[in-house]
Order: structure tokens, then sequence, then C-alpha cells
């Protein structure tokens, strides 16, 4: 009886749904979704894998009160809305790029949590707003950004202007910050996944399966909220909302023989169908030629078309599978996209990238130390400038006095210089420096630092793994090998158009160094306990010896008649005659 | 009938929370994470939902680099349960799980800026399961090897919790050595305790995976989790059970119960009062139309301002910017009071050695 009502309810209700549906679907929908994979094998045997999931939605978010929310996720819209945000770009990342192997990613991002955002100029109290906005950040992803405070956030002033659009770049209105500590785990992806329109039911979200996903050398998912150009006259705004999500698969954790890749073999699973939420929905393989050459790659099944584009400076070449198409699953249900290496390839045809970079630390013991970071500029005849922003935690003093920057063995002056020293327990040092690269050239940049001594509460339950430094980041301008034209972005791949081009002669390109783990002098932790029991004993038994000196008295005793058994032994000792005890 | 009806309506509780502490930190405690990630699992299952979870894992076993299989924890050995999931959702994780952030969650004393996911937000209609494992002694739990929580201070979390009205009724489960002791010192009404152990016995775990190297779970979690795993949301089964599973034959330790300062008989407790989650559903006849006319809400849009000149984007690396941003003017500040105390004492001290002659060379 009562389950045969529910039954009626749950029935007259789903009659009652599509009704404001339907009369809905003939005006304009103000937001629309894109979502693509871009397959990238790598010099090194490896593939790399994109996915981008692209919302937009042609709306003001803040200018007023905004309720309806339809592909755009509420918690995000509220958040954006609420806090004043102009821009917002979180990432979380396991792993690090090797940009000197694998080459220039497409978007990097270093390891841990890097969080950067920039207000709208009617915020007040940006600091305010900035700890609000972390707080609820880390309940959102699962990952301990509440962490984030003011002893590890920084204001860069040249680095990290708006990918979105702007008029008028106060640095004051930009944050950003890096855990290098945090961990990237399926508690993280679960909710990126639940910000998705279709989730992971439906689509290309269908891969992503942590198990595949964190069984690789680097992962990064992040989220970036800009505004952007509703059109090409760009006379009002609308608002993006960008998920990508990189991972590379090793070819060694693989196992398997052969480099041949395919969905399958990568993800375990093969995608089905499409999200219908989506206004477009591709899956990119990059089939380039290096060197010129004839193709390297085969792709099956065959793609619905080739693309060719202009992507960081290179002219390269796409196969595409578009999934809306309806002649893709007419011969099979899934679609399982395989690579294959026509020829094998050769360790000498890897190409170096124009600008990559190293970091390390020198010295030794646990007092000082020294930050050396290499940049190297493999262009043959073009030099170009890099901005270099090192965030460095207060308790590595630095000795600015100590910078150098040698290139080619002489030293090289930049243009451009910002440094604010730490306070102790509440900043970090900031160094931004704008360095010109000659062509061809290693620029080696040392810094010395010294290693302080923390209190004992302020040390982490595992001190002894170490302290780690965050990663340093390389902004640059690079030479482009093919002038890019400027293309609609509406019509051109996602992957293309992450940052706003400026000329076609050179691209822009953010690069991150490796993350530091330095040791700091750990005390001994047992050492309280062990002082307080030495030192009351030292009072116990000095205090007490004295006590009982100056207070004892002393009476003589007389002597017992003695027990049972003494005089017993008496007894028998008479008879001995020998005299009694 | 009648009975059925009558213990539909026993228990006084309205909804479930469930808080879930692993404390112990580095790998090889694998199995105090394995044995939290069990129980959140159960409780999953049973229907309490992740708003209503605090889950607290002091450490990352799943991405641990030694972990040979990534994004998975098991429980039982050849990788048979993999208790990790693919929508596990932690609250408090790494460095985050502390005492004091544990007894602010149960107490409710946690700064405003908290999002809800990691609040316990429990009314006095709620029952709550409080589920701890790690490494413990006589009194104590150690938390992460760097602090400890005494029953004592326990306890008294649970008073607070009690005069603040945050709970209806209370299962606390505890899965450590000497874990009787650590239920010893309630006094707070309403109270069940199950611990693995008595006072003097070492919690022991079950059995290693030689192909991840460490033991998967502790003795007494383990065949909790298995009787969990026949409990489905409509059995009937009852706290007298709960406290039979793992006896000395199978776990080496003796498990103790407390059930004295809890009102009802534990023989009337369905375990799905705890693990479980409550739904009252109210059954209604009368209908409801939904408005069809989503026009009103959209045209409550207000008229964007359409800009006069095209809006651009900003320049990623504006060299000549950069380069003629001119340093902010220092402004100059009058010296301190103490920079000035200084010198006029100097002042005072030198004329009064000297003289006041001096004046003429000063100025």
């Amino acid at each position: 009886g009562a389950m045969a009502a529910a039954e009626l309810l749950v029935l007259l209700l789903v009659a009652a749904g599509p009704g404001p549906g339907r009369a809905d679907s003939g005006r304009e929908r103000r937001d629309t979704l894109r979502e693509e994979l871009l397959l990238s094998p790598l010099p090194t045997g490896d593939v790399a894998a994109t996915f981008q999931f692209r919302t937009r939605w042609d709306a003001d978010l803040q200018r007023g009160a905004v309720s309806h929310y339809r592909l755009f996720p509420k918690a995000l819209g509220r958040l954006v809305a609420a806090l004043g945000v102009r821009e917002l770009h979180l990432a979380l990342t396991h792993g690090f790029w090797r940009t000197r192997y694998w080459g220039q990613p497409p978007l990097q991002a270093p390891a841990g949590a890097e969080l950067w955002v920039w207000f709208q100029p009617t915020v007040t109290d940006v600091d305010k707003a900035w700890k609000e906005l972390s707080n609820i950040l880390s309940g959102i992803f699962c990952a301990s950004l509440n962490f984030i405070d003011s002893t590890n956030t920084v204001i860069p002033t040249a680095s990290f202007k708006p990918l979105g659009l702007a008029n008028g770049t106060d640095h004051h209105l930009l944050r950003y910050a890096v855990l290098p500590r945090e961990v990237v785990c399926t508690e993280n992806l679960t909710p990126w996944k639940k910000l998705l329109p279709c989730g992971s039911k439906a689509g290309l979200a269908v891969l992503l399966k942590a198990e595949r996903l964190f069984h690789s050398s680097y992962h990064s998912q992040a989220v970036h909220i800009r505004p952007v150009c509703r059109d090409a006259s760009c006379l009002a705004v609308s608002w993006e909302l960008r998920q990508t999500l990189t991972v590379v698969f090793d070819f060694f954790a693989s196992g398997q023989g052969k480099k041949d890749w395919s969905l399958f073999k990568m993800f375990s699973r093969t995608l089905t169908d499409t999200c219908p939420l989506a206004s477009q929905s591709k899956v990119y393989v990059d089939i380039s030629p290096k060197n010129k050459e004839k193709e390297l790659l085969e792709v099956s099944p065959p793609p619905t078309s080739v693309h060719e584009a202009v992507v960081q400076g290179d002219r390269k070449t796409y196969a595409v599978y578009d999934l809306l198409s309806p002649s893709l699953f007419n011969t099979s249900r899934s679609l399982n996209v395989q690579l294959k290496w026509k020829r094998p390839q050769d360790s000498s045809e890897m190409p170096i990238p124009t600008l990559h970079a190293q970091r390390y630390v020198g010295g030794y013991g646990l007092q000082t130390g020294e930050i050396c970071t290499l940049i190297y500029n493999t262009h043959p005849y073009r030099a170009f400038p890099v901005i270099l922003l090192e965030t460095v935690p207060w308790y590595l003093r630095l000795y600015v006095h100590t910078l150098t920057i040698i290139t080619k063995g002489k030293e090289n002056k930049p243009s451009y210089i910002h440094y604010q020293p730490a306070q102790d327990r509440r900043r970090p040092h900031l160094l931004e420096m704008l360095i010109q690269l000659p062509a061809n050239s290693v620029t080696k940049i040392t810094i010395q630092f010294e290693r302080a001594l923390l209190k004992w509460t302020e040390y982490p339950p595992d001190p002894n793994h170490g302290f780690y430094v965050g990663s340093s980041v390389l902004s640059a301008l690079v030479p482009s090998v093919t002038a890019m034209k400027d293309v609609d972005v509406e019509q051109s791949p996602l992957f293309t158009s992450l940052f706003p081009s400026s000329d076609g002669s050179s691209y822009f390109v953010r690069l991150y160094t490796e993350p530091l783990l330095v040791n700091l002098p750990t005390p001994d932790f047992s050492m309280p306990y062990n002082v307080i029991c030495l030192t009351c004993t030292v009072v116990a038994v000095c205090y007490g010896s004295f006590y009982n000196l100056l207070t004892r008295t002393f009476h003589v005793e007389e002597p017992s008649r003695g027990g049972l058994a003494k005089r017993l032994a008496n007894v028998i000792r008479k008879f001995r005659g020998v005299p009694p005890l | 009938f009648q009975d059925q009806a009558e213990q539909f309506f026993r228990s006084g509780h309205t909804n479930n929370w469930a808080v879930l502490v692993c404390t112990s930190r580095f790998w090889f405690n694998y199995r105090h994470v394995a044995n939290t990630l069990s129980v959140y699992r159960s409780v999953k299952r049973l229907g309490i939902p992740d708003s209503h979870i605090v889950l607290m894992l002091a450490d990352d076993m799943a991405c641990n680099p030694r972990n040979p299989k990534p994004a998975t924890v098991f429980s039982h050995k050849n990788m048979e349960l993999n208790v990790y999931g693919d929508d596990v959702e932690v609250d408090y994780r790494s460095y985050e799980v502390t005492v004091e952030n544990f007894l602010r969650v149960l107490t409710g004393r946690i700064p405003p800026s908290t999002p809800r996911s990691k609040r316990l937000l429990s009314d006095d209609r709620s029952n709550i399961l409080i589920y701890m494992t790690g490494h413990g002694g006589n009194g104590f739990l150690k938390f992460q090897d760097s602090e400890e929580i005494t029953n004592v201070e326990l306890a008294d979390a649970f008073e607070q919790m009690w005069q603040k009205r945050r709970y209806n009724e209370l299962l606390f489960i505890i899965d450590t050595c000497q874990g009787a002791s650590m239920y010893e010192r309630f006094y707070s009404p309403n109270i069940m305790a199950l611990a693995s152990s008595q006072v003097g016995e070492d919690s022991l775990s079950h059995q290693p995976d030689l192909g991840i190297g460490v033991h998967l779970m502790d003795r007494y979690t383990f065949y909790v989790l298995e009787f969990l795993e026949e409990i489905h949301p409509a059995s009937q089964t009852n706290m007298n059970d709960l406290f039979q599973v793992c006896p000395k034959s199978l776990c080496v330790s003796t498990p103790g119960h407390r059930t004295d300062l809890f009102q009802r008989d534990p023989q009337n407790v369905l375990i799905t009062d705890f693990f479980g989650s409550v739904r009252k559903v109210e059954i209604t006849t009368e209908t409801l139309s939904l408005d069809r006319d989503v026009a009103a809400v959209e045209s409550k849009f207000p008229e964007e301002e359409v800009a006069t000149e095209p809006l651009k984007y900003a320049e990623q690396l504006p060299v000549a910017q950069i380069i003629h941003q001119k340093p902010k003017q220092k402004d100059w500040h009058p010296p301190g009071g103490f920079i000035l105390g200084l010198w006029a004492l100097i002042i005072m001290v030198f004329f009064k050695t000297y003289g006041i002659k001096h004046m003429k060379h000063v100025f």
C-alpha cells in the first residue's frame, strides 16, 4: 500500500517534470559545453592524454542574482559571485612534467596544489576574501587548501597576468600560493568529476577511472574560471569554466613490450556514447610527422577528419574523431582509438624544446645550502626574455647579496628585479626577475641560504621527511617556428585557446621547475621527556638526602627478644655449649 | 504487526552521523587506514551519505609512492576487496588529523570559515557512530606519532556533546591495543562502547599481503567487516550479535563492551540504528503541480550592460611595462619615539658632560 502510493507520487512528479523543459527547448540556451581529448605521443614512447571540458555561460555572474544554474556548477558560480573573484585557477598535480624529454606541455602545473586568483577591484579586503576562498575550496575538493595562509601566499608583480578579459592589472588584486606537500588521490578526483555536467557517466568522462589515472607518471587536474569575449566583437562578457586533466602514461609501467597504445590500454575502457549536454565532443590524436618526413604514427579506426593547426609555434597535424557525427558509432558500439608506430623510433630523433629548466639544491650539511636554477635556451639564433618567480619559505633564509646570474661565463644583469624578504613565521621570500636569455645558452642562477631552527612545536609529525620548497615559475614568450594566425576561438580546438595570443611571432609558455626537498636541523623530540626524568631524579636524590640528614633523629633501639626460630636455635646452642645468639 | 510498528518508533533518532578516525601515519600502518575505510564503506553502503560522514585519515596510503597498486586500499589478501572505492571523500587529511581538530569536530567549536563537509552538524535527535583506530595504550590513543588523547579528555568531550545536546545516542568503537581503557571514564548517558581488547592486552593484526608488503587489517575490524557485509538496510540484527563478533579464539585478544550508560537494552538496539541511515518517509496522496512557466524565472535576469568599446585580454608578458614599473616610493616616516628619545638622551649627556659652550660648534 505504502509502496504503491510512493510510486504514484513519483509518477506524478515525472509527468509534471518535462513540461517546463519542452516549453524551454525552443529558446536559446545560455550555456554550452564542449569536451575534447587530445592524445599526444611523447618522444620517449609515453603518451600524454589531455582532457578539457569547457562550459561557457553567456551571463554576467558578477551582477544580478543568478538563481538558475544549468551546466555551470552552482558551487563555483556562487563562489565567484559572493567573493568577487575575477579569475580562479586551481591545479592539483602528482608527478612532474619532464620538459626536456617530453616537450613543452600544453598547460603545466607544479607538484602539489597551486591556487592563483585575481579579485575584482570592488573587493576591499583581498586577504580576507583569499582566506575564505581557500577554505571553501578545501571543502569542495577535499584538499588541505585551508593550510594556505600568509606564510605561503605571495603577490607576484610581473608573472601571472590575467588570462581572461581585464581592464587594468593592479597586482594587489592577485594572490598566488602553492602547497608542494599536497597529495592528490581519488578523493580529489571525485568532486572534480561531480562538477562536470554529465558527471562520469557519459561522454569522454567515462574514461576517468582513478585506478588507471593514478598509475601514471604525471597526473594534473585543474579548474580555470575566467571571463571571456562572448563573440568576435567582444562587447559582452561570458564566463568560462575549463576543467582540464592531463595524464602521462608510462611506457614502462604498463609492462608491455610494444610501444603501441590504445584507449583500452590506457584507461581500461572505451568510448561508447556522447554526453547529451555537449554541443561538441571530439578526440584529437597528434600525428604530426617529426623532422617533416613521412608519418610515424598510424591510427585506427580511420578518423572522421584531419585538422592542421599551428600550436606552440609549430605546425601540427591532428586526426579528429567527432563523437557527434553519426558515422562514428555505425560500425561498432564502442570507439577504441589505437596508435601504432610505423617504424621504430630513434633516440637521436628526440627534439629538444626551446626552453627548459632545472633546479636543485647544492651544498652540504644542515646549516647552509644553495639553490641553483639552470635555464636552457636552445634556439639557434633568437634570444628572448623570461620571468623567473621563486617563492622560498621563511625558514630558509636567503642571502640576496649572493645572488649570481651567469650566462656563457659572463654575468647577466636582469632588467627587472622584485625582491620581498621574508618575515619569520609571517611571509615567505619572493624573488621575481626578468632575465634576457641569449640564443643557444645556459643561464645559471644561484642563491645561498641558511637553514633556520624551528621551535619544537612547529615541526610536522614527520620532520625527518624534509621540508618542501615550491616549484619556481618561468613565464616566457618563446619565438615560434611558424607564424600563428588569429583564429576564431569557437571554431578552433580547445587546446589552442588556453592562452590569449597577442601576435603570431611568439607564443606564451609557463614552465615549472622541480620542487625541492631540504632537511632542516631537527631536534631529538624525546629530549623534553628525558630532561624531565633526569631533573626529577637529581632533585629527588639531592634534596631527599639533605632533608634526611637534616631532619633525621637517632634513638637507641632495644634489642628484641627474638622470634621463635631464634629461641629454638638458642636452646640447641645451649645443648652444644656454644654462646647464645 | 503491533511489535513491528512499535519497534519502528522505538528508537528516538531522526538522522545518523558517523565520525571515522584513523590516527596513524607512515606506510607500515596501512592496516589502520584499511580499518577505517572498511567501516566507511559499510556505513555508506547501509545508507549514510557523505555529507553526514566525517572521515579523518592521517596519511595517504592509496596514492603513497610505496603502494604497488595506486588508488587502492585492500582489506583482504590477494586483493579481493578494494575498500577505497571510486567515490571516497576524505574530509580531514594528513596533517589536519590532530587531537585539537578531532575535539573541535566533536564539540562543534569550529572556526567560522570551516566548510560544511568538515563539520559535525548533529542535533539532539542524531545517532552518532564514532570509530577510532591507531596505536594506543592504557588510557591514551596516539595521534600521528606526536601527540595523544587521553580517556579523560574523550569522556569530557562526550559530556560537552551531551550538554550541548549534540547526540541522541552514541556508539563508540575503538580498535587499538588496550582499547577498553578508553571507555572506562565515560560518564555521559546514552553511550555504548566497544573495544577490541582489554586493558593489558594487545590488538593484533590479521594477515599480511606479500604483494603489498604490509599487514592489511586488524583482526577485530576484519571480523566486524565480515559481520557487517551480511547486514542490509532492512535487517533486524541487534547489538548483542555485534558483541559476539570476534571471540578470543579468532581475535587472540578479548573484545570488550560497555552498556551501563545506555538506556535501552542492547537486545532492542538494531545495528542499522548506528550503521545505517534513517529515512522516515511520509506518503501523501495529494498532487502538486509544478510551475510550467520558466520564462518568468529567466526574465528576472537584469539587462546586461553592453560595453561601448571592445574589451581586450591582458598581455601575458608586457616586457616594456614591467621594466618601467616604478618601485613604490617609500614614504618618509618621521623617526619613531624610541629613536627620538635615544638621540635626546645622547645630546643631553653630551652637553651635561662638556658644558653648554660647545653649542655654537654644533650649530
